[in-house]
């Protein structure tokens, strides 16, 4: 199984019905796809939709309902459309129980950078700081590691997206939970050892015990 | 009641160096054709305040390309990368705004607030230069309004009297900017008889718009 399905196919058991969820672009948004068949959920697209559905067919798509990504969408019955105002109070007011974001890193606070690389990557920041600040829970899908390079680190070294301690980092390797104590080891891929996981993390890990392995199906 | 006029006239209305305030999210609910009237005209210096700057050949990125902008205040300008460039070539220059943030700033502008405050972006570098304000022993962020010469809206339908509807995810930055610009400017796909739009339905009253353009062909 490649590593985005693992990742998307656990942060999916975070999911639970009646939730409001905003899944972010890339990675994230293949959590849609592994959603248990009795949990209903609906989806948020921060440019404004609340029950967000999936691509049309081909033809059938309308200009003005898209995702935030820019992607054409469909918006599913029971589906409200809001402007920027009401879409980011939803966020920042505390009424969104979820999201989902990708990470380029972590740290052992829990603080997350995803949103610039100096020099590099500039893009904006877009609606990433306001979902992080705002969010009941904010989950980060992300691979292990950038090409071997440590993403999970004692303090991030890019600039930070928010001063919040997000609440779960979600990776093919393993998951794990940032608390005021430290970031602890919650579960680990069936086919990947504890070592193996202390390995690829450059900050350290708390364990309570044995290791779990993650829930896939 | 509102006559409606070319886009060309609007396009005369708006002098080099304004500050325009434009709607829509990758350029979904911007108003085309009075970007195609601003490119044909050669507007220059203008200061464009936006969720995003779309991409090459769509919405704002027609004024990107024409070298008609100075300057950009947006969420997001990464799916543009005629914009990256002329940020680094310094020929425009660009302020990054968290999109909750950039709607609020806007709002506050148009509703008579002195300025908004908000956790986004505490800790990270937009809260750089900028005050912060305890309240009930929590920090919050203090952002500035921000108004603008000009506020071009797109709008499903609107009829003579200027009240406005929107579409979908059409709807994002064009309800606020209607309330933050000394001139509004409005570019519906319809325009239908006075009575024919439910006031219910009425998300822009008339009274905030100062011209329609005429119906699209």
């Amino acid at each position: 199984m490649e590593a985005k399905e693992i990742i998307a196919r656990r942060v999916a058991h975070e999911v639970k019905t009646d939730m409001l969820v905003n899944l972010g672009i890339g990675l994230p948004s293949l959590v849609a796809n592994y959603l248990p068949k009795d949990v209903h959920v609906f989806f948020q697209a921060e440019n404004g939709v609340i029950g967000l559905g999936a691509r049309p067919p081909e033809g059938m798509e309308d200009p003005d309902l898209t995702d935030a990504g820019g992607g054409f969408v469909t918006a599913l019955p029971g589906a409200a459309s809001i402007d920027s105002a009401m879409s980011f109070g939803l966020i920042r007011g505390g009424h969104l129980d979820m999201t989902v974001l990708g990470g380029l890193q972590v740290d052992a606070r829990g603080y997350l950078a995803n949103w610039m690389i100096p020099g590099k990557m500039v893009p904006g920041m877009g609606g990433a700081m306001d979902l992080v600040a705002g969010a009941k829970k904010v989950v980060i899908a992300m691979v292990h590691t950038a090409k071997g390079a440590h993403k999970i680190l004692p303090e991030c070294t890019l600039p930070l997206t928010a001063q919040r301690r997000v609440s779960l980092i979600v990776t093919e390797m393993a998951v794990i939970e940032p608390t005021e104590a430290g970031l602890v080891l919650k579960e680990r891929h069936p086919d990947v050892s504890v070592d193996e996981v202390i390995a690829a993390t450059g900050a350290s890990l708390i364990m309570h015990g044995d290791v779990p392995p993650m829930q896939l199906t | 009641m509102k006559h409606a006029c070319k886009p060309e006239q609007a396009a005369e209305m708006i002098p080099d160096g304004s500050v325009v305030l434009i709607g829509g999210f990758m350029a979904v609910g911007t108003p085309e054709r009075i970007m195609d009237a601003l490119v044909a005209r050669g507007a220059r210096n203008l200061t464009v305040v936006a969720n995003d700057t779309a991409m090459p050949g769509k919405g704002i990125g027609k004024l990107i390309s024409a070298g008609a902008v100075s300057r950009v205040i947006a969420s997001h300008i990464g799916l543009n990368p005629e914009t990256q460039q002329k940020m680094i070539s310094g020929e425009i220059e660009v302020e990054l705004v968290p999109q909750g943030t950039l709607v609020e700033r806007i709002r506050a502008a148009g509703v008579g607030l002195g300025g908004v405050l908000t956790k986004t972006g505490l800790g990270t570098p937009v809260e750089d230069g900028k005050p912060t304000v305890e309240i009930n022993g929590e920090t919050f962020l203090l952002e500035t309004p921000i108004r603008g010469d000009f506020a071009l809206l797109a709008a499903r339908q609107a009829d003579y009297v200027g009240n406005l509807e929107y579409s979908l995810t059409a709807h994002n930055f064009n309800p606020i900017m209607a309330l933050a610009a000394e001139t509004v400017i409005a570019e519906p796909q319809l325009i239908v008889p006075v009575g024919v739009i439910s006031p219910d339905s009425v998300k822009t009253p008339g009274v905030l718009v100062d011209h329609l353009i005429e119906r699209a062909a």
